[in-house]
């Protein structure tokens, strides 16, 4: 099994911009209508909300960022050739927060945000 | 530890849906004495099928306890699938379905 290095400084970034210029070598994003990302309006426990990324772009990566988490880098996602550019996972929510999808494609990065509005926190309790 | 995974194939591309049984600790939270509970989360998870490459994931705490990751691939019925994952703490797991 090859393991890849886990990108420590990414995923220890306190901020999000930070934490894209270490995993992709660059921060400039773009919002873009072609990256759908889809998040419940309210989530009423942050310790598992639905986060699904989806776009018609060619997509080498996805990543989730939470910005308000103490580290917003949640998940990076690396799409060979063959795998669809469609993910979703369950992620922790501390407090009310914007959500971004980040979508690597032809070396740029493309960008989708939400706002959950959280109940109660799911990093701590 | 233990994994539950779904792959199914449809018109040739087949839809993983998998849930792997993990505390995903952050380091946040305290125990009942007020210790702070160490962080012990999986980092990378890696799927192979067919003798390929077809997914690979970078994780942080801030994926749930045992996490859900829901993707799909070019494939077909039959062929096997291996999802591997290591942890914060040098562990790690794999299990192997067949695409049904």
């Amino acid at each position: 099994m090859a393991w890849a290095a886990y990108s420590e400084h990414a995923f220890k970034a306190r901020a999000a911009q930070d934490a894209l210029e270490n995993l992709y070598g660059a921060n400039a994003t773009t919002p873009s209508d072609q990256v759908k990302l889809i998040v419940p309006p309210i989530a009423e426990n942050g310790a598992r909300v639905d986060v699904e990324v989806e776009t018609d772009l060619k997509a080498d990566s996805i990543a989730i960022l939470i910005e308000k988490n103490p580290a917003p880098l949640a998940v990076s996602v690396d799409l060979p050739e063959g795998t669809q550019a469609k993910f979703k996972t369950r992620c922790r929510m501390g407090e009310t927060t914007n959500v971004t999808a980040v979508v690597q494609s032809g070396g740029k990065l493309y960008t989708a945000t939400k706002e959950v509005k959280v109940t109660i926190g799911g990093c701590g309790g | 530890m233990s994994m539950r995974i779904r792959a199914k194939e449809q018109n040739g591309l087949v839809t993983v849906q998998s849930l792997i049984r993990h505390p995903m600790e952050t380091g946040l939270r305290k125990d009942k004495d007020g210790n702070t509970i160490p962080e012990h989360w999986i980092q990378e998870v890696v799927v192979e099928s067919a003798g390929k490459q077809v997914f690979a994931a970078a994780l942080n705490t801030s994926v749930s306890k045992d996490p859900f990751l829901s993707f799909a691939f070019a494939g077909k019925k039959g062929d096997t699938l291996k999802m591997s994952w290591k942890d914060s703490a040098g562990e790690t797991d794999s299990t192997e379905v067949t695409v049904s």
